[in-house]
């Protein structure tokens, strides 16, 4: 058995060292992957999975290491080199180009034709041979700016396949997917793995390494701390190997005495960007110490939903209330001064971090005093004071364990997981009466998950009111003390977190049981 | 003087005027639809012009001179983009540098060449009407170019997002190298036209701005070369306005002819104005591709 293992390797990394100044991303991987199998890459935000990874794509070139394929030495220089061995990647953030089309997009770089025509008829028919082989349906002619994020994803796929890729990578395909696109996904993974196709799957969302894949390989800091057979473990080890500790995957809930309504909306209606009906009739309230969950399938209000409360869009009919005060038609600068005494208004963590929660070129530090920049201790005579700025930065960076920990690193520079801590550190120093927080933790972590949470828990202790988006039905159900869910631009219904099971919210989401009108409570 | 003979004389120096802003707008759109953008084309044209003179002089070969003009170009280009694709300099920033290096460079080398600070002797020239036919069918041949050959798909998909195509095993360096060089190229067979074909000799500064309006036509015209045609042709008649306008005023009419001279800066400013809005430049254009910036 043990020499047909040996020869049943496809893919061998060895020793692979990738520096980035200080500091090292890759330190002495090993990485095996067998032909045929679903290979897990699990770990901490940062732990480097993304730079190994473009290290076997030829993205990076490392320090040193070597790769073999099928036993002998390959060098690995650039991405065409990786895809002429059969290596295809789908990046974390997709490589696709809006204004072309699925068909350009596709067959870019192995265009069909000569050098003097493009043949436009063959890609298209390529194109769409490929994907009704396997059943990945996309609209050849369609421009990719018009697709959705599922779509967008099998024409990543579709361009792996259309280079005859036979090692797949996929660096969190899953984080941007809809619980039904997930398993579209993995339904693909499995008629691929059956053509005898191998594939890396990169992911935080440890139930789905469960459910997919054969082995498991766990990087910390770094390192490669251990390859597990699926059979033979579980989440709960696959975690402690990543952060180093036993990982509490249902927090603590702590009963927190409720008080004032701190926030109240009565029959919101807008629109989205297309100038249709996003929400319609929504009415709620938050109260002090409690979490309030929205749930619901994406696309049915909640990103309209959490910028029509901070004032990033307004509302065409309907009222908001922060503390009895009508905030409506206030600007989103103005929502986050809002000052009753001392009380501020309204935090916001927006759900994508890299369009709404941070200028990636500015350092951690500023990143951090975003929106508070003209304020005592930051600024005085009109000047910004660096050292109350560099201070104030040191303490986030270690209360919330940001890392690396260097306060001047432009925000571009840290893992997904830690610019998210930057966001969160910097909204819920604030100290605002109400809190917006949209998928605080997608591409996070279990470690990060488990932090982020406690951090969005004591808030609610400290008597905040929060009003939780989340697209993660767990993480809905695990902080909330009511839940609502969003169907259609409209609240389905508000159930207490006592009394709502998962199938029942899951047909709620579906829009399967009845619109009741929602109840004020 | 007859109307029609006024109309003939308005149409041919439109296009006369047009042909080096055509010429050097197309070299801006390649350039800009890779990601760099070449604000030297201005010093780009200057070099040609010159060249092209010092080709002509010395072989009596206005042909051989249009060469000379369009390796001067090149080789302007090829420091811009040593500069800003190798170098990540700031693109502006080096076209500006290319723009006063071009301007220092030719009149030293008038000085140098014919002992003059003013202008070259007079050199054989090409007919105007060589250039402004390539300038009608070039945009066209460009647009099959661009849009229709696998090449083009590959640089426009290095305009918009370079690590895209990078991932997709394009070299996008290589791509942006060859066109910034292509641009210069252009915008030195523009400047060619203006010292070999509309005069006879090479005059101090004597692209006196025609490339920056190519700049305009390049947004003017969206990015795209027939685009660029078109803008081309408008300032071109904008600027035969200047000549036309006076001599069919009433008679009476006064009117400052600084005010013609002023007209195509005029429009180009209320062009640009009007369709500034509406433009979509290529997603990457001016930024530098780092294949280790994580996103
Ligand atoms: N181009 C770069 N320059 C400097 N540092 C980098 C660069 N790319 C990655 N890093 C750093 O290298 C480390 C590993 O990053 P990497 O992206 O590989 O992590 P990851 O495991 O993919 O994390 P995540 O789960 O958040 O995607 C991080 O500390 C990151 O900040
Ligand atoms: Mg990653």
């Amino acid at each position: 058995m043990g020499s047909d293992k040996q020869q049943s390797i496809l893919v061998e990394l060895k020793n692979i060292t990738k520096r980035f100044g200080a500091l090292t991303a890759n330190d002495r991987v090993n990485l095996s992957i067998e032909k045929g199998e679903i290979h897990a890459l699990v770990g901490e935000n940062g732990a480097g999975k993304t730079t190994l990874m473009n290290v076997l794509y030829g993205l990076y070139q490392p320090d040193f290491g070597k790769i073999y394929l099928n036993g002998t030495e390959v060098r690995i220089t650039n991405p065409k080199t990786a895809i002429s061995l059969g290596i295809g990647m789908v990046h974390q953030h997709f490589m696709l180009i809006p204004p072309l089309t699925v068909a350009e997009n596709i067959v870019l770089g192995e265009e069909p034709g000569n050098f003097l025509a493009f043949n436009r008829s063959k890609a298209i028919s390529e194109v769409q041979k490929i994907s009704e082989k396997h059943g990945l349906n996309v609209d050849p002619t369609a421009l990719v700016s018009t697709l959705s994020v599922g779509s967008e994803q099998r024409v990543e796929i579709l361009k792996l396949l259309y280079r005859s890729a036979s090692i797949l990578i996929f660096d969190e395909p899953t984080a941007v997917l809809t619980p039904q696109e997930t398993k579209d996904l993995f339904r693909i993974f499995n008629s691929l793995k059956k053509e005898g196709k191998t594939i890396v799957f990169i992911s935080h969302k440890l139930k789905e390494v469960m459910e997919i894949s054969d082995r498991i390989t766990v990087m910390r800091q770094g390192k490669a701390v251990g390859v597990l057979q699926k059979e033979k473990t579980n989440e709960a080890e696959i975690a402690r190997l990543m952060v180093g500790r036993d990982v509490l995957f249902v927090p603590d809930q702590e009963v927190v005495p409720k008080g004032d309504i701190v926030l109240e909306v009565q029959n919101l209606q807008a629109v989205n960007d297309r100038g249709l009906p996003a929400l319609q009739e929504v009415s709620f309230s938050v109260k002090s110490g409690e979490i309030l969950g929205i749930a619901g399938v994406a696309g049915n209000g909640q990103t309209e939903l959490a910028e029509v409360l901070t004032g990033l869009r307004s509302a065409q009919n309907g009222r908001i209330f922060l503390k009895g005060q009508d905030v409506t038609h206030d600007s989103p600068g103005e929502k986050i001064k809002l000052g009753i005494a001392h009380v501020l208004g309204i935090a916001h963590v927006p759900e994508d971090r890299h369009k709404r929660g941070l200028i990636l070129d500015f350092p951690v530090s500023y990143n951090l005093i975003l929106g508070s920049q003209g304020k005592d201790p930051f600024s005085r005579n009109l000047l910004l004071d660096s050292q109350a700025i560099q201070k104030f930065a040191k303490e986030k960076i270690a209360e919330f364990d940001i890392r690396p920990g260097d306060e001047n690193l432009p925000a571009r520079y840290l893992s997904g997981g830690n610019q998210q801590k930057v966001v969160i550190a910097r909204e819920f120093s604030r100290d605002p009466s109400f809190l917006v927080i949209s998928q605080p933790t997608r591409g996070v972590d279990v470690g990060g998950i488990e932090f982020i949470h406690h951090q969005i828990l004591s808030m609610k202790k400290r008597g905040k009111a929060i009003l939780l988006i989340s697209l993660e039905l767990d993480e809905i159900l695990n902080l909330s003390d009511r839940i609502a869910v969003l169907y259609n631009g409209k609240i389905v219904k508000i159930l207490n977190r006592t009394a709502a099971t998962e199938e029942e919210l899951g047909l709620l989401m579906a829009g399967i049981l009845e619109y009741s009108s929602p109840k004020k409570s | 003087m007859n109307i029609l003979s006024v109309g003939r004389d308005f149409i041919a120096t439109t296009f006369r005027l047009s042909t080096p802003i055509i010429f050097a707008a197309l070299g801006g759109v390649i350039s800009e639809r890779s990601g760099v953008v070449n604000i030297g084309l201005e010093g780009m044209m200057l070099l040609g012009a010159f060249g092209a003179t010092v080709g002509t002089y010395y072989t009596h070969n206005p042909f051989i001179g249009l060469l000379t003009g369009a390796l001067a170009g090149g080789l302007a280009a090829a420091l811009h983009a040593l500069l800003s694709i190798h170098f990540k300099a700031d693109q502006i920033v080096s076209g500006v540098a290319i723009n006063m290096l071009a301007l220092g460079a030719t009149n030293y080398l008038l000085l140098l060449l014919f002992q003059t600070a003013g202008n070259s002797p007079a050199v054989l020239t090409i007919p105007w009407k060589i250039f402004a036919a390539s300038a009608l069918i070039l945009p066209f041949v460009l647009h099959y170019f661009l849009y229709r050959t696998p090449v083009g798909l590959r640089i426009r998909a290095v305009g918009e997002h370079p690590k895209a195509a990078d991932t997709a095993g394009i070299n996008v360096f290589f791509v942006r190298y060859c066109c910034v060089i292509i641009s210069g190229i252009l915008a030195g067979i523009g400047g060619a036209y203006l010292s070999i074909s509309l005069l006879n000799r090479f005059t101090r500064d004597m692209s006196a701005g025609t490339g920056f309006i190519a700049l305009a036509a390049v947004i003017f015209g969206k990015w795209t070369p027939i685009g660029a045609l078109g803008a081309g042709l408008f300032f071109g008649l904008a600027y035969a306005l200047q000549f036309i306008l006076p001599g069919i005023l009433p008679h009476g009419m006064k009117i400052p002819p600084e005010f013609f001279n002023s007209l195509p800066y005029l429009l180009t400013m209320i062009v640009l104005v009007g369709a500034i809005g509406k433009a979509i430049p290529p997603a990457s254009d001016g930024i530098p591709y780092d294949p280790k910036e994580s996103r």
